[in-house]
């Protein structure tokens, strides 16, 4: 394990809050409360408390974003970015990530205890939006001390996240830097999304969501991630990677998985149900596809206000993100007089880019925080 | 930012700093990796931002902390508003974009004024080239072979002052530049490039 370059061993922290009458008032019209909210955080916050930065996880991430779990040989799911000297830099930079309320990571979600059953929640679980899951975190945030965020960043639906924090929380957002995302989910992103729904509603063992004491859906649930997988990579990654080259066989029976590329993905889906709850996958992908910063309205008017200087990534090869629609949240920020900056990233792996292209992004990060905390330095704010 | 900050000013870059008011919005089209914008910005106190299609050029004007969009201006300009900066720069690149009538059209749009800057297409010495050798004008202002020049359209001078007349474009400066130094007579002859303040008229 190397450690000279990572935050080292790190512990994922809960928060509990939210505790009735003081509920979350969900945008639904619903409440929900208690609250937890898994968390980690590396570095430390200065003084001031003026160098925290808040990052966001995609739709299956958790708050375990950077360094090494005790005994655990992999890292946290970007922690080619998170570390010392690393984008963002935790000798500088306090880092938080903050897992999402709806998840089954530590958060509160329907496989948690429903106070009022006893019972886990399943579908009694109420909708959940992007903003709600940014309310809880700005919670978090209060119970931490933390005014105002250096920068809100993540990409897919941790750059929706970012989005919201910008547009909800106008004076605790100095920066935003939303990676491969939108700022409303397109109807091919929704169709997506409704084929993995289907898929794990289709397992006669998802019972309406009423399967925590019996056989999860994993058919449904490692269909759903085959999709997804299918959607995070590109033709040319996936021809780089697998090729039409056959995978190993035991016995020569119809249908089994025959190519590289079948394996993988059944490898990929069998391995995501021993961590991901079906039911926080129906959750999430409802949020996301709800998702619309604008409502109706134009994007620059609900971005009129906002204070945060932006840095936008998009990758060429992103299918599922196309990089249009990081060019409209652009667009918008320019209309709104936002001080934005734009990147179009040649990478071959697709939406998963923001995952791998780790030395470009930590180029652009790198720089772009720089010069936010330099502005800031000089008496703005 | 001393690791930043350019030494030897281009003569083209002074003449434009010399036109920048100090504390000017501006907007340069292919900004490339940002020398003009840094030097506005550090000497101008102008507020700058760019429009790039280059993406290491897009690293280096970040380093600089200059706002810059990846973008094709032959995309067009629609995410600003009318005037929406004190001055719109295209220097050095509208022989390159596609479509320059709309490029031009949009920066007196969305700039109070234009400053355009290109090379010379009737200089003398590409025009001896053309005209006595028969071949297709190589020049210290024009360095690209016809087989792998960005240059998509030529002009001169002069075509470019009958295109603002035409085009109701008006023109408040104008600066014409040899190699060493600037060019005040015959300039379509003797001038490798030449910058023009102009605006619409109103």
């Amino acid at each position: 394990m190397e450690t000279d370059k990572t935050t080292g061993i790190v512990e994922t922290k809960y928060l509990t809050f939210a505790q009735p009458p003081e509920d979350l008032a969900l945008e639904s019209g619903e409440k929900l409360g208690p609250i937890t909210l898994a968390y980690e955080t590396y570095g430390s916050l200065n003084e001031g408390r003026t160098n925290a930065i808040l990052l966001f996880h995609a739709l299956s991430g958790d708050a375990h974003a950077a360094g090494y779990h005790q005994g655990d040989d992999s890292p946290g799911w970007w922690d080619g970015m998170i570390g010392p000297d690393k984008a963002f830099d935790t000798n500088k930079y306090f880092v938080i990530c903050s897992n999402v309320i709806g998840g089954c990571m530590g958060s509160t979600g329907p496989s948690s205890m429903n106070p009022k059953t006893g019972c886990p929640f399943g579908l009694d679980f109420p909708i959940i939006s992007i903003k709600d899951m940014i309310n809880a975190q700005a919670r978090l945030l209060d119970h931490l001390r933390i005014d105002k965020l250096l920068c809100v960043s993540g990409g897919s639906m941790g750059g929706m996240q970012a989005l919201q924090w910008a547009v909800s929380y106008p004076t605790r957002v100095r920066s935003a830097i939303p990676i491969a995302t939108t700022a409303r989910h397109s109807p091919q992103q929704i169709a997506f999304n409704e084929v993995g729904r289907q898929a794990i509603m289709a397992d006669p063992n998802w019972n309406n969501g009423g399967y925590y004491s019996g056989t999860p859906p994993t058919r449904g649930l490692s269909v759903a991630r085959m999709v997804g997988h299918i959607t995070y990579m590109s033709d040319a990654s996936m021809a780089e990677k697998f090729g039409r080259r056959f995978k190993d066989r035991v016995e020569n029976e119809k249908f089994e998985p025959d190519f590289e590329v079948e394996g993988y993905l059944q490898y990929r889906g069998d391995n995501f149900v021993k961590r991901f709850d079906a039911n926080s996958y129906l959750y999430i992908t409802k949020a996301l596809d709800y998702f619309d910063l604008d409502n109706g309205k134009s994007l620059n008017q609900v971005l009129k206000g906002v204070k945060a200087k932006f840095l936008v990534i998009a990758f060429k090869s992103d299918w599922l993100y196309p990089a249009y629609q990081s060019r409209e949240i652009v667009k918008a920020c320019k209309l709104a007089g936002i001080d934005a900056t734009y990147c179009e990233l040649n990478s071959n792996y697709g939406h998963d880019a923001f995952l791998l292209e780790i030395e470009e992004q930590e180029y652009l990060v790198k720089h772009f925080l720089s010069n936010v905390v330099e502005s800031n330095g000089n008496g703005k704010s | 930012m001393s690791n930043n900050d350019v030494k030897n000013i281009r003569m083209d870059h002074s003449v434009i700093l010399d036109w920048v008011e100090e504390g000017s919005t501006v907007l340069e089209l292919g900004c490339g990796g940002g020398d003009l914008l840094y030097l506005l910005s550090q000497r101008k106190k102008a507020n700058v931002s760019g429009l790039e299609i280059d993406e290491t050029s897009i690293f280096t004007c970040v380093s600089r902390g200059l706002s810059v969009s990846h973008q094709d201006i032959d995309e067009g300009l629609s995410e600003y508003a009318d005037r929406a900066f004190d001055y719109v720069i295209i220097n050095q690149c509208l022989q390159e974009v596609r479509k320059p009538h709309v490029a031009l059209s949009e920066a007196v749009r969305v700039g109070k004024k234009a400053i355009v800057g290109f090379p010379n297409f009737a200089h003398y010495q590409t025009r001896i080239q053309l005209a006595f050798k028969g071949v297709a004008p190589v020049t210290p202002s024009l360095p690209y072979q016809w087989y792998d020049t960005p240059n998509l359209h030529f002009l001169s001078i002069k075509d470019f002052t009958g295109y603002c007349s035409k085009n109701n474009f008006s023109i408040e400066k104008r600066a014409f530049l040899g190699r060493t130094k600037l060019v005040h007579f015959w300039s379509n002859l003797l001038a490798d490039s030449a910058l023009f303040k102009i605006s619409r008229k109103i």
